[in-house]
């Protein structure tokens, strides 16, 4: 199921502005791979741009290859819907539907597709809920509005929407800046069960996020505002906070940054 | 060393954090005597009508608020209140003339208005007489405002989904121009629009459908306009989060952005059809008018019930006077009925946040 990505030469251009320059990576399946960096440097782009997510914002278009195991994502004829079935997405800000209840949420990814066979439906809501550690607090209000629920709920219900439709790999953008610790605590111990069964990449802004959850890390930059940011190394995550190879990374990282 | 700065600014009066204040019930008293000086005011000078009594009252009213906010609060509080004085008064200025008109319309209308009335139509009635009704135009604006809501829904709900959701570049701009230039035609332009058009090129015969063409023009600007505002309001985020599900555009249009906007489109186009069905000028030009009942919109005069006002106020005599108001007021309460069905529904709709 979960697959290997193989970034390279990834350019991606908002307009005639470039938002990130020559990324070349590979994130492992069945791991964990964080992205951190200041603000603008284009790790959300960068996330973006693994499910074509990127061209949906307008001007947006990008140059470079993208491989998912053999496949690359960008090569003629490669439909972007299917893509974004295959690499799910949770977003910064929980973002349930809000003509739906908790039920159809989950189902959405299989109804809206058109996809499904009802009988199978409900298993498919109960196992994605208990794969996002929800099921118990919402089991029994499964047909209430999901916009009902605490933040943190709402962001397990998005990322049970989203392992709802099985992808292989699943890109977190910032999942947790919008939570409580307590909140933030349940969706990191939820990121370690999920990496049995997905690839997963995780931008995020806290740097012992990043050490607590990923297996390896990522670290952007850019050289200064306007300009294109760039991928100064990616290494297993306890290297890169104990002994990282670049000195920018370890500038960042220790807050002598800037 | 900023404590020693405020207390300059600040006049203390025992404690520097309070001031002294009007009693709550000082508006209320002022009201009153606002009035009571308002009437005298306006006998004195010989200006008795109550109108002009309650301007000087509004203008007293005014005044007073902010002269005693400052004799006993000071500067910053008496400006508090000259704004609230005034956000009242000009809610009563825009309040009273709405009152006014549907009181008289219901004061004036209920003297004929009953089940009669709504059960015939004008065919065979002396006009001078009391009797006959507004069947025939009830039926009339029913089936105009229908086919032209029939006519401009569709296309003013597309077009707002294509300026929203994939309008770029000129074509985008260009529509979005028409429609502002649409949203200003007058009726009576619509009308004679179709009148050379349909009418006098086509050949086509006066008929109830012929209006509601006209109307639909003047419709389908309102619809695209509030469509367009509702559809904005609907957050990325939402179409995103449906997008990374591998749900393609239109099924995300159609099952996420047009379910979570349907209250406010829903609220829009009855609007749309609140303005339509009061439109005299297309129905006069288009339809004719007819004094007996037309069934069917696709032949012959009909009339309408804007048109069927016009026209018993032009016979001039008390009978068709009541006539008149009556048809007025079954055409508010078609209007309001219309308005609340449209809220029921945006409220029915509307997103749910509840636990």
């Amino acid at each position: 199921m979960a697959k290997r990505i193989d970034v390279s030469g990834l350019t991606a251009y908002y307009g005639s502005h470039k938002a990130i320059e020559d990324i070349s990576m590979t994130v492992e399946p069945r791991s964990v791979t964080a992205f951190i960096g200041p603000s603008g440097c284009g790790k959300s782009t960068f996330l973006r741009t693994l499910n074509r997510m990127h061209e949906v914002t307008s001007g947006g278009r990008v140059e470079g290859k993208v491989m998912l195991d053999d496949e690359n994502l960008y090569g003629s004829g490669v439909d972007p819907v299917s893509v974004r079935r295959t690499v799910g997405m949770v977003f910064q800000r929980p973002n349930p539907f809000p003509t739906m209840s908790i039920f159809e949420n989950v189902a959405a990814g299989l109804k809206l597709n058109g996809s499904y066979k009802k009988s199978e439906l409900e298993g498919v809501v109960e196992k994605s809920l208990k794969g996002a550690n929800l099921w118990n607090e919402v089991k029994d209000r499964l047909n209430k509005p999901g916009a009902g629920l605490s933040g943190g709920q709402q962001q397990r219900l998005c990322i049970a929407r989203a392992i709802a439709v099985e992808p292989d790999v699943l890109l977190m953008d910032e999942p947790c800046s919008a939570l409580d610790p307590i909140s933030t605590l349940a969706i990191e111990d939820l990121i370690g069960e999920l990496k049995e069964r997905f690839t997963i990449v995780i931008v995020t802004h806290n740097m012992q996020q990043a050490a607590r959850v990923s297996d390896r890390t990522a670290f952007f930059n850019l050289a200064g505002v306007g300009q294109p940011g760039k991928l100064i190394e990616i290494d297993e995550t306890e290297r890169i906070f104990s002994n990282p190879s670049v000195q920018a990374t370890e500038d960042y990282i220790s807050g002598r940054f800037g | 060393m900023s404590n020693a700065v405020v207390d300059k600014n600040v006049p203390r009066h025992g404690s520097s954090l309070q001031q002294p204040r009007l009693p709550g019930w000082a508006p209320y008293a002022l009201i009153v005597v606002s009035l009571a000086l308002g009437a005298g005011l306006g006998t004195a000078l010989g200006m008795g009508n109550p109108f002009q009594m309650g301007l000087f009252a509004a203008l007293v009213f005014i005044i007073a608020s902010y002269a005693l906010g400052a004799v006993v609060e000071g500067g910053r509080q008496a400006r508090n209140r000259l704004a609230t004085s005034l956000v009242w008064v000009c809610f009563l200025l825009a309040v009273v003339p709405l009152l006014s008109l549907i009181w008289e319309t219901v004061d004036r209308g209920r003297t004929v208005l009953d089940g009669y009335f709504l059960a015939h139509s004008m065919e065979g009635v002396q006009t001078i007489l009391p009797g006959g009704g507004a069947y025939h135009a009830v039926i009339g604006t029913l089936e105009q405002v229908g086919l032209a809501a029939l006519i401009a829904v569709p296309i003013g709900l597309l077009t707002a989904i294509y300026l929203v959701e994939y309008g770029r570049g000129r074509l985008a701009k260009a529509v979005t121009f028409f429609v502002d230039v649409m949203t200003g035609i007058p009726s009576i332009v619509a009308g004679l629009f179709i009148l050379s058009f349909w009418i006098i090129i086509l050949g086509f015969s006066y008929s109830g459908f012929a209006g509601a063409m006209a109307l639909a023009i003047l419709m389908m600007p309102i619809v695209v306009r509030s469509t367009e505002e509702m559809l904005k309001l609907v957050p990325d985020e939402l179409r995103e989060a449906s997008l990374a599900l591998g749900v393609p555009k239109w099924r995300t249009i159609l099952k996420v952005v047009l379910p979570t906007a349907i209250g406010g489109i829903t609220t829009g186009v009855m609007l749309a059809v609140a303005r339509i069905a009061g439109e005299s000028a297309p129905i006069v030009l288009l339809v004719f008018g007819a004094t007996g009942i037309n069934n069917n919109p696709f032949e012959g005069a009909q009339s309408s019930l804007p048109y069927y006002i016009y026209e018993q106020w032009q016979l001039g005599n008390e009978a068709s006077f009541n006539r008149a108001w009556a048809a007025a007021l079954v055409l508010i309460a078609f209007v309001m009925i219309l308005n609340l069905v449209a809220r029921g529904i945006a409220r029915w709709k509307a997103p749910k946040s509840g636990r």
